[in-house]
């Protein structure tokens, strides 16, 4: 178990870092980097979602909204900076006489954005997820619900093209809290700011799942009323974990949009949505490194083949959903644990799914 | 009677229209095993559903004074309301002792629930020591026996301090020597708390119990000291059909498999 | 006086789409509790199947009342396969069915997508339903009111099939008791492929009147989904009396909050009202207490 060897995750995650923050820059050209900072923010959306949907079991099927939180805030912020004391410029577009819509305003303070892009989230997670839970809304209701939030959130940006930007999103960012993001160098910085946060949510959820709250979730999420009669508010805990699922999906969102460039309603609709959840499932959704490992191969697949080969990319990862959660419901990182059970004992049952993701931590 | 007694009156409880519970009274004190029995479908298992919450019931249910009716399952809680479900019901995927942590954890700080466990509370060893566990606290409890869970179980009540543990069917399925294991266990924490348990096993009960209710249909049947209740003939009409006296094969029944009765749609 | 006519007779006749939507959601989550993403999907198949029996049937009067049956057993057919191939190793986890699902109608999304033109496919009207009908003063499309109209047939079919049926009360009885059924004979696995079947069939149908009113294409099915799931929950599980009135509730809703606000607003407001309504009648929505507790 992972209680007797926290060293073994540690050194896993430390593994990760060395690899992201040290090796990735000297070895990947600028392109490949970018593109992989872009991997790290959808891994950083995904350790949320493990957190929340693996051990917390609660499938979160609209973190685009939170994403969205994340990114469009950053993307105020920096479409004001990039326009200076101008309208940005897709505002005049519409109506040369156009004045700044009101909930622009605040972001052009830094402070302000950076707040927001923790503050929204988690607002918004809470009210959400206390309406839900003290209500005992779950699974299949809870997943739908979010679900439509995002859709709804993804249709509400698309119409309303003056103060969003509408389908054709928010781009052309000059500026990243005044460094020039055309600079190579600058770019290589967002990038390692993207990776060292991906290694911060994967060392706050290796702490969570370790500490006590850790195995409160998995109870909860095993026997939620159960859980109740030991004297805990199981709609307390999921909370928990919901919001600091928000949390990452926004701080995923906000990293991407200086790395890409351009954020727009279909990067957190429905189908971007879902795109966040195949990683976590293909790579393991109760695993510490399953979902950030499944999210980086996602999206690799996602931007590779995915414009090289858009039509074979949707039916992939079709068959990647029904694949694995028909045979491999725990993922790839289930595999390991899979076959040493199965080495060592060949006629007994796979250790169930925690033991074996918790396996899967030791071996990284 | 103390005042931390646990005193139900007038307990009533309707499914749309079925009476499951029609007026029960009787009360519980500590230093007693207290017994609840009754035939299958007698109302015991809704009895305790009401008293913790569970189900929604008219009369009053007291401990120490104060009204446990009404509150959310959590809240009676945490008045120190414990009970174990007629199947085992513990966390499966993690090992007897994080079962127990869990069970401990409604004494601590938030706050500390996001430090990893160090060591184990002095209260959690007692638990374990009492319960015959000690060899079992790193096994996942998915993988205990029948019998093990449920000593699990009235652990996990123990370490969560509770005042009253309300056991369901808690010996259903155990060989005899658990039985009596599982007895003498009992008669130990009764002295000093109430320990209310649902039987079917009139065997143990005549072991065990200092004081007995029977229900019938719903309604309080008989109630008093074993001999007495073993000695009303209302009580043996029920059992037996007829007046008689072995009652011990006949009662050993089957454990009602509450499993798969009533399914979940979703979960 | 339009004002509040028009929204209302708009608004029913949403409804009753979503309600048909909502029909085979009800009888495959509600008595199965499979949670099919893919029913948007099958929805879709039934209106493509309209255009495809119209280029069989070139008068439109005659290709939509035979389309319709016809897309009742292609989508129905679809469902069944799906329930062999997928859905019966999955009875026990239902949470993971809705993600196998999601697989399923990503696959079939991008099917049509290569399969018929990108931009959709025109589904011709029929001839008897090019009036309109004036409700005070409102001229109301003939279309709008058979919608209403198929789906009072598709509930009413759908109420005697469960109700007078022996496969309907086969139906109800694995429902209430899938073990005891089971031992009194009753062919499980039968009644569970039946009912996708049905289920996906009655997609088909509603597939078929949407075709009528709005494109036909491979997205079509994305904008039915989720809201049929809401309405299925917000009617409460297995009731199709709660179906009825919430599918309405939604359509008259949706379409008076587009009428007043835009219909990107709409949405919104929908979902807030679907989480206020929860906070009221968690009923509608919530598990049903029972005493087994895992
Ligand atoms: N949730 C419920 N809905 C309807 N009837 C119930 C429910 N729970 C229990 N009952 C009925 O109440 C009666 C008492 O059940 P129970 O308390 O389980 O009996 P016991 O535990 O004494 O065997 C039984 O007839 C049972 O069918
Ligand atoms: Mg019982």
């Amino acid at each position: 178990m992972t209680k007797s060897k926290p060293w073994i995750s540690l050194s896993g995650i430390g593994l990760f870092a060395v690899l992201l923050l040290a090796v990735a820059p000297l070895v990947l050209t600028d392109h490949w980097l970018n593109n992989l900072g872009k991997y790290c923010c959808w891994a950083i959306a995904a350790v949320g979602i493990g957190l929340a949907w693996g051990r917390g079991g609660m499938l979160v099927m609209g973190q685009g909204v939170f994403f969205a939180l994340g990114a469009y805030s950053m993307a105020m912020h920096l479409t004001l900076e990039t326009a200076g004391d101008r309208i940005p410029g897709f505002m005049v577009l519409y109506d040369p006489l156009a004045p700044l819509p009101v909930f622009w305003e605040p972001f052009r303070s830094t402070g302000f954005t950076l707040l927001a892009i923790v503050l929204l989230p988690v607002l918004l997670a809470s009210s959400l997820g206390y309406a839900l839970f003290k209500r005992r809304v779950k699974g299949a209701y809870f997943a739908i619900l979010t679900q439509a939030l995002a859709v709804a959130l993804a249709t509400l940006i698309s119409s309303t093209i003056r103060e969003t930007g509408g389908d054709t999103g928010l781009s052309d960012f000059k500026y990243f809290f005044g460094f020039v993001l055309n600079d190579p160098a600058n770019k290589r910085m967002v990038y390692l700011i993207a990776a060292a946060l991906l290694i911060v949510c994967l060392f706050a959820v290796w702490q969570l799942y370790r500490s006590r709250f850790g195995e409160l979730l998995v109870a909860t999420r095993d026997a939620e009323e159960r859980v109740r009669f030991l004297g805990y508010d199981p709609a307390n805990v999921k909370l928990v974990a919901f919001v600091v699922s928000a949390l990452m999906a926004s701080i995923g969102g906000a990293m991407f949009v200086p790395i890409v460039g351009i954020i727009t309603p279909a990067e957190i609709g429905a189908a971007a949505s879902i795109l966040m959840i195949a990683g976590v499932a293909f790579g393991g959704r109760a695993s510490l490194f399953g979902p950030a490992l499944g999210a980086i191969a996602v999206g690799w697949g996602q931007s590779s083949l995915g414009s090289t080969w858009p039509d074979g990319w949707t039916y992939i990862l079709g068959l990647l959903f029904i694949v694995v959660i028909l045979f491999l419901p725990n993922g790839l990182s289930s595999l390991p644990a899979r076959f040493t059970a199965a080495r060592r004992s060949p006629d007994r049952q796979p250790a169930p799914a925690i033991v074996a993701a918790e396996l899967e931590e030791a071996r990284p | 009677m103390t005042d931390a007694s646990l005193v139900v009156t007038d307990l009533h409880v309707e499914f749309s229209g079925f009476v499951a519970v029609g007026g029960v009274s009787f009360d519980a004190h500590p230093g007693e095993v207290r017994f609840l029995i009754g035939p299958n479908g007698a109302g015991k298992t809704t009895c305790i559903d009401a008293i913790t919450g569970l189900t929604r019931a008219t009369g009053s249910a007291r401990l120490g004074g104060k009204e446990l009716l009404g509150r959310p399952v959590h809240k009676i809680v945490r008045l120190g309301v414990g009970r174990t479900f007629q199947t085992a019901s513990v966390f499966d995927e993690l090992t007897v002792l994080q079962n127990l942590d869990i069970a401990a954890g409604r004494h601590r700080r938030s706050a500390s629930l996001l430090r990893a466990r160090r060591g184990t509370d002095g209260s959690i060893e007692q638990a374990l020591e009492e319960t015959g566990l000690a060899g079992e606290f790193a096994t996942p409890s998915g993988i205990l026996s029948h019998g093990q869970k449920q000593w699990l179980e009235i652990a996990m009540l123990l370490v969560q301090d509770a005042k009253v543990l309300l056991l369901d069917e808690p010996v259903a399925g155990m060989s005899q020597d658990e039985r009596t294991a599982t007895g003498e266990l009992l008669q130990r924490i009764a002295a000093k708390r109430i320990v209310l348990v649902v039987e079917h096993d009139m065997d143990f009960m005549r072991r065990f119990a200092t004081r007995v209710t029977v229900l019938h249909q719903g309604r309080v049947l008989s109630q008093g000291a074993v001999a007495e209740v073993q000695a009303d003939p209302k009580v043996q009409e029920v059992y037996l059909g007829t007046a008689g006296a072995a009652t011990t094969a006949a009662m050993s029944v089957v454990p009602e498999a509450a499993a798969g009765t009533h399914q979940r749609k979703e979960d | 006086m339009d004002a509040l006519i028009a929204p209302l007779l708009n608004g029913s006749a949403q409804g009753a789409l979503l309600l048909l939507a909502a029909l085979g959601l009800s009888l495959t989550f509600g008595q199965m509790g499979v949670i099919n993403m893919a029913h948007g999907e099958f929805l879709m198949i039934g209106a493509f199947t309209a255009y495809l029996v119209q280029q069989v049937i070139a008068s439109s009067d005659l290709s939509i009342p035979v389309a319709l049956p016809v897309a009742l057993v292609v989508a129905g057919l679809f469902g069944l396969l799906l329930e062999v191939t997928v859905i019966q190793w999955m009875y026990r986890r239902p949470l993971d069915t809705l993600l196998v699902t999601v697989g399923v109608s990503l696959i079939l999304r991008q099917a049509a997508l290569q399969i018929f033109p990108s931009q959709g496919v025109p589904v011709e009207k029929p001839g008897w339903l090019d009036g309109q009908l004036n409700i005070l003063g409102y001229e109301w499309p003939l279309r709008q009111l058979f919608s209403i109209l198929l789906a009072a047939v598709c509930v009413a079919a759908l109420a005697a099939w469960l109700k007078y049926t022996s496969f309907g009360r086969r139906i109800r009885a694995t429902v209430h008791n899938r073990d005891l059924a089971e031992t009194s004979g009753i062919s499980t696995r039968t009644v569970d492929r039946l009912t996708f079947f049905a289920g996906s069939g009655l997609a088909g149908v509603a597939g078929v009147a949407a075709s009528l009113i709005g494109g036909t294409n491979s997205q079509m099915g994305v904008q039915y989904i989720i809201a049929a799931f809401l309405v299925v929950a917000a009617g409460g599980i297995g009731q199709l009396k709660g179906t009825i009135i919430a599918a309405w509730a939604v359509g008259v809703t949706l379409s008076y909050f587009a009428y007043w606000t835009t219909g990107s607003l709409a949405q919104v407001l929908a979902f807030i009202l679907v989480i206020v309504f929860l906070q009221l009648r968690p009923q509608g929505l919530v598990t049903v207490r029972t005493r087994s507790l895992v």
